[in-house]
């Protein structure tokens, strides 16, 4: 017997009862769901440390507004703060305030609308120093330039567009010294970013470009939303988080360390509380996935034992017209397993959508730049898991269909 | 001998009570025949035509098809041979009501590992020469009672099998269908078909070569059917 009409046989033996059948699927859609959220957010959160690294380098350490975030809820605070102001800035880029520091650079951010002729893209403006070009290794193609401090000084408007920024606005056109507008004001296009083509907490390549102090005056913000440190080695860090911690207390003063509105984050921290965060998802979900996989594979059996049971007479007839122990066993496994793989491809396509939505409401709403990608391991992952459930919890049922003695099963009323 | 069996019995033992349903019985049946089984409710009829279609194993005795001892088959080996050496018509058609009828005639096709195209036409012959060709691709459980039982008839002739088992095949019609399916097997014995029909309808059995009468899992004794005295009574009816 071949199995594609095996296939076209538990098909139809499934469609006579679509409603119980989708019914005993749930337990298999959540399951996979949960199964496909934990790969795929822990992949973006791989990206999202690896990209983190290989833009900033080990030795750059980053100072935030507000009090250190102590979960995902948390995460508002650092955002909002506005402790970070310019005298910070200053006293901290003094060679005899934090002598290990090779370089300070403020960053600004603020969500907004750009538009070029009738061409407008949503996004976000950084403002940064000249400094920063270097740490967080940006270039730009000739002709076009970056900018530079006097730049900064005076609050030119200028930008730099990121590689995504440049298509949405210009397409395949040239965009260099072409004005665009960003709340009603006009700016230059001095440069388009080179493709880093790699994620990371900033994606430059989204993003638009300019001026520290012109993006303040943009959007009116009288303080920084981070100040990036490099310190001269990865051994130097130490000190310099002390020398750092030392100035904005005192500008701030703060005598009690637990009345920070700072903090500071290492690479080594970002990695320990994204990994921390992912790690307590991926127990949550792990377990939901477990529980609810092992509750829909009961029910699968279950369903699979009444099945089996109102079909004795038709067992009992394939019987009677040649159909093997085997014929008998593979029919109702493949059923299950059917059933089993329809709730995971709906698990996948859920989770999938889930984790998309996630992902696009931390990029718009915290800022976090996760990147998105369709998980095939995670899908893979799915397949096997869920008709791994169908085969386990399928073979009871479907052997005691194939064990029914024909005639027996053929008196059953 | 297509058939030979030699104190062929059956005991079904529940809670300890023992029904001998089938109390040891010698049998032949030749390549060809047509042998109706007759008897009293009760008397074993279905028990032996069950054992004879390999759907049941005999608790004693020996029963040889086609020369060979059946007692030693595998499972998988009597579920071969009722797919390629018997065709099966019950009393209840045994149809699956939601497929077509084409579907159900291709039952016994599909475990023969028959490929898709070729059991399509070979069932759509059938379905022909049991008059529905017009009724190809109806859900069978739309079809009267005589037309199911008509189905179940291709069903069983499709595979080309050795042997036809009937059991009370017209127990569930009126006269006038039940008359067109016993005209079938008059048919498929003309045909050169080997056919066993059980029922306990004195005239129904009389349209085979021989009659075997059960009693109480016994052969009671066996007759040869006058076909032309049965005609001319059947006429006179
Ligand atoms: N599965 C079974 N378990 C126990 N006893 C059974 C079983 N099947 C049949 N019997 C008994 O065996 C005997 C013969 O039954 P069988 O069905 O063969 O009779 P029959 O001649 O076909 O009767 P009918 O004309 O009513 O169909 C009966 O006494 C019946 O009660
Ligand atoms: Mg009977």
């Amino acid at each position: 017997m071949k199995f594609r009409d095996n296939l076209k046989m538990s098909y139809s033996g499934l469609t006579t009862h679509m409603s119980r059948s989708v019914l005993t699927i749930l337990g298999i859609v959540i399951g996979i769901t949960a199964i496909i959220i934990v790969m795929s957010l822990g992949q973006s959160a791989q990206n999202l440390i690896v990209g983190e690294i290989q833009s900033m380098g080990p030795e750059t350490i980053v100072v935030l507004p507000g009090k250190q975030p102590k979960g995902l809820s948390d995460v508002g605070g650092s955002i909002f703060g506005d402790s970070l102001k310019e005298r910070d800035f200053k006293d901290l880029s003094k060679k005899e305030n934090v002598p290990d520091a090779v370089n300070v650079g403020p960053v600004v951010f603020s969500q907004i609308n750009s538009s070029y002729g009738s061409e407008t893209y949503d996004t976000m403006i950084l403002g940064v120093s000249p400094s920063m070009f270097k740490t967080f290794g940006l270039e730009v193609n000739p002709p076009g330039t970056l900018f530079g401090s006097n730049d900064v000084n005076e609050k030119s408007s200028v930008v730099i567009l990121g590689n995504k920024a440049q298509t949405e606005l210009f397409g395949n056109s040239d965009s260099i010294g072409e004005k665009i507008k960003i709340k009603g004001k006009n700016f230059k296009v001095i440069g388009v970013l080179i493709k880093k083509g790699q994620s990371s907490f900033v994606n430059f390549d989204d993003h638009i470009i300019a001026p520290y102090t012109t993006v303040q005056d943009l959007s009116g913000l009288k303080y920084f939303n981070r100040i990036a440190v490099t310190a001269k080695s990865v051994e130097a860090i130490p000190s310099v988080i002390k020398d750092i911690e030392l100035v904005l207390r005192t500008n701030h003063k703060i005598d009690d360390p637990k009345n920070d509105d700072f903090y500071i984050q290492t690479q080594e921290d970002l990695v320990k509380s994204i990994s921390s965060i992912t790690d307590i998802l991926t127990i949550f979900l792990g377990s939901v996935a477990a529980i609810s996989l092992v509750v829909g594979g009961i029910g699968i059996m279950n369903i699979m034992f009444v099945s089996v049971t109102e079909r004795t007479r038709e067992i009992g007839l394939r019987k009677a017209l040649g159909a093997t122990n085997k014929n008998i066993l593979v029919q109702f496994l493949t059923e299950a397993v059917i059933l089993t793989v329809t709730g995971g491809v709906i698990g996948i396509i859920f989770g999938t959508g889930l984790t998309a939505l996630t992902v696009v409401v931390l990029n718009k709403f915290a800022g976090i730049n996760f990147s998105f990608s369709f998980p095939i391991d995670g899908a893979l992952l799915g397949l096997f898991v869920s008709s791994a459930v169908g085969f386990i919890f399928g073979i009871f049922p479907a052997r005691k269909a194939s064990l029914k003695s024909p005639i027996e099963a053929l008196r059953y009323e | 001998m297509l058939i030979e069996t030699k104190g062929l019995k059956k005991i079904y033992s529940i809670d300890g009570s023992e029904t001998p349903a089938v109390n040891g019985i010698n049998l032949e049946i030749k390549e060809g025949e047509f042998v109706a089984i007759i008897g009293p409710s009760g008397s074993g009829k279905s028990t032996l035509l069950q054992i004879l279609g390999c759907l049941d194993r005999p608790t004693g005795g020996e029963y040889f098809f086609d020369g060979k001892e059946i007692e030693k088959y595998s499972d998988d080996e009597l579920a071969h041979l009722r797919n390629k050496k018997f065709g099966f018509v019950f009393q209840s058609f045994n149809l699956l009501g939601r497929l077509s009828v084409l579907e159900n005639v291709e039952l016994p096709l599909i475990y023969a590992g028959i490929p898709e195209l070729k059991r399509r036409e070979m069932a759509v012959k059938v379905i022909g020469s049991v008059g529905l060709s017009d009724r190809v691709d109806f859900e069978t459980m739309r079809l009267s009672g005589g037309q199911k039982q008509r189905v179940a008839i291709a069903r069983a002739l499709v595979n080309e099998p050795r042997i036809i088992f009937a059991d009370e095949p017209t127990g569930n019609l009126d006269s006038k269908s039940g008359e067109i399916i016993l005209e079938f097997f008059e048919k498929l014995h003309e045909d050169g078909h080997t056919i066993v029909l059980v029922t306990h309808e004195t005239y129904l059995a009389e349209s085979a070569e021989r009659i075997i009468y059960l009693k109480d899992g016994l052969i009671e004794r066996e007759e040869i059917v006058n076909h032309k005295s049965f005609r001319e009574n059947k006429f006179s009816k």
